[in-house]
C-alpha cells in the first residue's frame, strides 16, 4: 500500500522542482508555454487511452475538451461559494465537474458509435466533436460564437503549475494502474483482435465504452485547466484541428505508450515557437506541414510509433545500458 | 412553392457536385477498403491547377464551353497525377498494415497537402476564372433554372454513367472487381493488384478534378482549405448511400444536398455544418451498410 503510493508522491515532488525551477528562472512566455505543455500532456495521455491501449481511432477529442473548458470556465465565474482564498479547492472540484461533465459526454456519444470500427468511428468521433463545437455556437449564455472571457486564472504561475501537475500525476498513475490490471488485459485484448476477445467472453463494446469515458474525464480536466490558463475561450479554439494535434501526439509518442506521450506532447508543443525564427525568416507556417510529413514518415518507418509500446524506461534499459 | 421549389434546384445542383467528389471516395473505398481522406485535398490542388494554367495561358477572361473542357483536362490531368504520386508513396508501402495506420498516413497527406498548399499558394482566397457565362435557361413564376445547375447536373450523371460503365463493361473493371473481392486470388488469375489500384486513383482523382472545376465555377472562391468541409460532407453522402456502390454515391449526396438547402432555407444556417454529422450518425446506427450497400460478415 504505502510502496504503491510512493510513485506519484516522488512525481510530485519531482514536477513541484520543476516548476519551481521555472518559476524563479523564466519569463512569463516560457511559463505559458509549460502550462500548455501540461495541458497537452493530459490530452495526449487521455487519448492513448483509447487510440493507443484499446486501438479504437477517436478523432473528436477536442470536443471533450470544449465541454470540460466551458463547464469549469461558466463554474468559476458564476458559483462562488468558497472564500477567495479557497480558489484552488473551488477549482479542484469545478475540474472534477468538467470531467464529470466530459465523461458523461462521452458515454452518450461512445454508447452508439463504439460499435462501429476504424474508419467509421474516425468520421463519426469527428462528427460528433464538431456537433459539440457547432452546438457551443449556438449557445448564447455561453457567449455563442463570441467566447467566454474573464474566467479567473489560478493565481501565479507556480500554483497554476502546481494544480496542473496534480492532475497530471492523478491522470499518470490512474490510466498506468488500469493499463497494469487485470482489467486493463482487456483493452489491450480490444485492441489487438476484437473477434479473438470476444471470444474469450470479454464485451468488447463495453470495454471500449469504458476506455472512453475514462478518456474523456481526463479530456475534460484537460479543458478546465486549458480555460484557466488562457482565460478566454471560444469555440475556435476546439476545432477538429485541436483532435488531430492530440491524435498527432500519441501516434508520434507511439500507441500504447504513456511516457511516449508525455514526451511527443512536450515535443509539439515547444516545436512551433522554436520554428518561429524560420516562419519568420520564410514568412510560411511550417508547423502543419512538418507535423504532417512526419505522420506519414512515422507510419511508414515505425507503425507503432516511435516509442512503440515501450515506456521511455524500456527504451534506456534496451538501448542505452545494454550497450553500456 | 415557388421558393420550395426554387430550394429544391439548389439543392440537386449542390447534391451532384457532392457526389462527383463522392464517387471518387466510393471507389477507393471499393477496391482498397479505406477512405482516402486525401480525397477532397486533391480536388483542392486540381482547382488551383485550372486556376494557374488559366491565368497562365490568359484564358480567365474568355468564358465558353472550350475553356471548360480544357480547363476540365488540366484538372484531371493534374488530379490524376496527384492521386498516383500519393497512392505510390503513402498507401502503397502501407497497404498490408492495420487499417489504423493506413487510416493515419491518409490523414497525413491530407493536412500535408492542406497545409503544403498553404505554402505553395498562399493562404489568401483566389478568385476561380470565369469558365462560362451562366444565363437563365428556364424561367417560370419567379423559378430559375440556371445553366450552372444543368452543367453540373449533366456532368456528373455523364460521370456516374462513365463509371458504371468502367465497373461492369470493361475489361478493367473486371479486374478492379476481382482485386475487391480478393487480392491474392485476382493476383493468381493474372491480374496486377498495383495497377489496378493504380488506375482506380487515377479515375477517382480525375473525377475530383472535374468536381474542382464545376465548383470553381459555381462557387468562384478557392483557397487551400476549401476540401476539407466539402470532402467531409461528400464522405458522409457516400456513407449514405452504401459505401461502395456507385449509384448509393450518387443518391446519398442528393439526400445530402437537399436536406442541407433545406436547412439553410427553414431552420438555420449555423447547423449546416452539423447536419451532415447528424446524418451519418443516425445512418451509421440503423442502417450500418447505408442506403444500397450490402452487409458483410467479417470471418475469422
Amino acid at each position: 500500500m504505502i510502496k504503491s503510493f510512493k510513485n506519484p508522491i516522488l512525481a510530485l515532488i519531482g514536477l513541484a522542482l520543476v516548476g519551481f525551477g521555472f518559476e524563479m528562472g523564466f519569463d512569463a512566455y516560457i511559463q505559458l508555454i509549460i502550462l500548455f505543455i501540461t495541458v497537452n500532456c493530459l490530452m495526449s495521455m487521455s487519448l492513448n487511452m483509447v487510440n493507443g491501449y484499446t486501438g479504437q481511432f477517436s478523432l473528436g477529442h477536442a470536443g471533450f475538451m470544449a465541454i470540460g473548458a466551458y463547464f469549469s470556465a461558466y463554474a468559476s465565474t458564476k458559483w462562488n461559494f468558497l472564500p477567495p482564498n479557497l480558489t484552488l479547492v473551488s477549482s479542484f472540484i469545478f475540474a472534477i465537474g468538467s470531467g464529470l461533465v466530459a465523461a458523461a459526454a462521452g458515454f452518450i456519444v461512445g454508447l452508439p458509435s463504439l460499435r462501429l470500427k476504424g474508419d467509421y468511428l474516425a468520421i463519426v468521433t469527428l462528427g460528433f466533436g464538431e456537433i459539440i463545437r457547432v452546438a457551443l455556437l449556438n449557445m448564447d449564455f455561453l457567449g455563442g460564437p463570441r467566447g467566454y472571457a474573464n474566467i479567473p486564472s489560478l493565481g501565479s504561475f507556480f500554483s497554476s503549475f502546481g494544480f496542473a501537475s496534480v492532475w497530471l500525476v492523478i491522470c499518470f498513475f490512474t490510466i498506468w494502474r488500469v493499463m497494469h490490471s487485470s482489467y486493463g488485459r482487456g483493452f489491450l485484448s480490444v485492441r489487438e483482435d476484437e473477434i479473438a476477445a470476444e471470444s474469450v467472453g470479454i464485451n468488447t463494446t463495453n470495454m471500449k465504452v469504458r476506455a472512453f469515458v475514462l478518456s474523456s474525464f481526463f479530456a475534460g480536466v484537460a479543458g478546465a485547466l486549458f480555460a484557466h490558463f488562457t482565460n478566454f475561450i471560444n469555440p475556435s479554439s476546439f476545432t477538429f484541428l485541436t483532435s488531430v494535434n492530440a491524435v498527432i501526439m500519441v501516434v508520434l509518442g507511439g500507441m500504447g505508450s504513456m511516457t511516449g506521450s508525455i514526451v511527443a506532447a512536450i515535443f509539439i508543443t515547444v516545436l512551433p515557437e522554436a520554428l518561429r525564427p524560420v516562419q519568420e525568416l520564410t514568412g510560411f507556417d511550417l508547423r502543419m506541414v512538418i507535423y504532417s510529413l512526419s505522420l506519414i514518415l512515422v507510419m511508414i518507418w515505425r507503425p507503432k510509433g516511435i516509442f512503440g509500446e515501450l515506456e521511455i524506461t524500456d527504451v534506456w534499459r534496451k538501448y542505452v545500458r545494454r550497450s553500456a | 412553392m415557388q421558393d420550395f421549389v426554387q430550394h429544391l434546384i439548389n439543392g440537386i445542383s449542390l447534391g451532384s457536385i457532392y457526389a462527383l467528389i463522392a464517387l471518387g471516395y466510393t471507389m477507393v473505398y471499393g477496391i482498397l477498403k479505406m477512405i482516402n481522406f486525401a480525397h477532397s485535398d486533391v480536388y483542392m490542388v486540381g482547382a488551383f491547377a485550372a486556376y494557374y494554367v488559366a491565368r497562365w495561358m490568359g484564358i480567365d477572361a474568355q468564358p465558353g464551353i472550350g475553356t471548360l473542357i480544357l480547363l476540365l483536362c488540366v484538372s484531371m490531368v493534374f488530379c490524376s497525377i496527384l492521386g498516383l504520386l500519393i497512392e505510390r508513396l503513402a498507401y502503397r508501402p502501407l497497404r498490408n498494415s492495420p487499417k489504423l495506420n493506413i487510416l493515419i498516413t491518409a490523414i497525413g497527406v491530407s493536412l500535408l497537402l492542406e497545409y503544403g498548399g498553404q505554402v505553395v499558394f498562399g493562404a489568401d482566397p483566389k478568385v476561380f476564372p470565369e469558365v462560362m457565362k451562366d444565363f437563365v435557361i428556364f424561367s417560370a413564376g419567379g423559378i430559375e433554372l440556371k445553366s450552372f445547375d444543368v452543367t453540373v447536373l449533366i456532368v456528373s450523371i455523364l460521370a456516374m454513367l462513365g463509371l458504371q460503365f468502367l465497373i461492369y463493361k470493361t475489361k478493367i473493371g473486371k479486374a478492379m472487381r476481382a482485386v475487391s473481392s480478393n487480392p491474392g486470388v485476382a493476383s493468381l488469375m493474372g491480374v496486377n493488384p498495383d495497377r489496378v489500384i493504380a488506375f482506380t486513383f487515377v479515375v477517382g482523382s480525375a473525377l475530383a478534378g472535374v468536381g474542382s472545376v464545376l465548383v470553381g465555377m459555381k462557387y468562384p472562391k478557392i483557397d487551400p482549405l476549401m476540401g476539407m468541409m466539402i470532402g467531409l460532407k461528400a464522405f458522409v453522402a457516400a456513407v449514405l448511400g452504401g459505401i461502395g456502390s456507385v449509384g448509393g454515391a450518387v443518391i446519398g449526396a442528393l439526400i445530402m444536398g437537399l436536406s442541407e438547402e433545406m436547412v439553410v432555407a427553414y431552420l438555420s444556417s449555423t447547423y449546416r455544418d452539423a447536419l451532415a454529422f447528424g446524418i451519418l450518425i443516425v445512418i451509421l446506427i440503423f442502417k450500418p451498410a447505408g442506403i444500397l450497400g450490402k452487409y458483410s460478415v467479417e470471418k475469422v
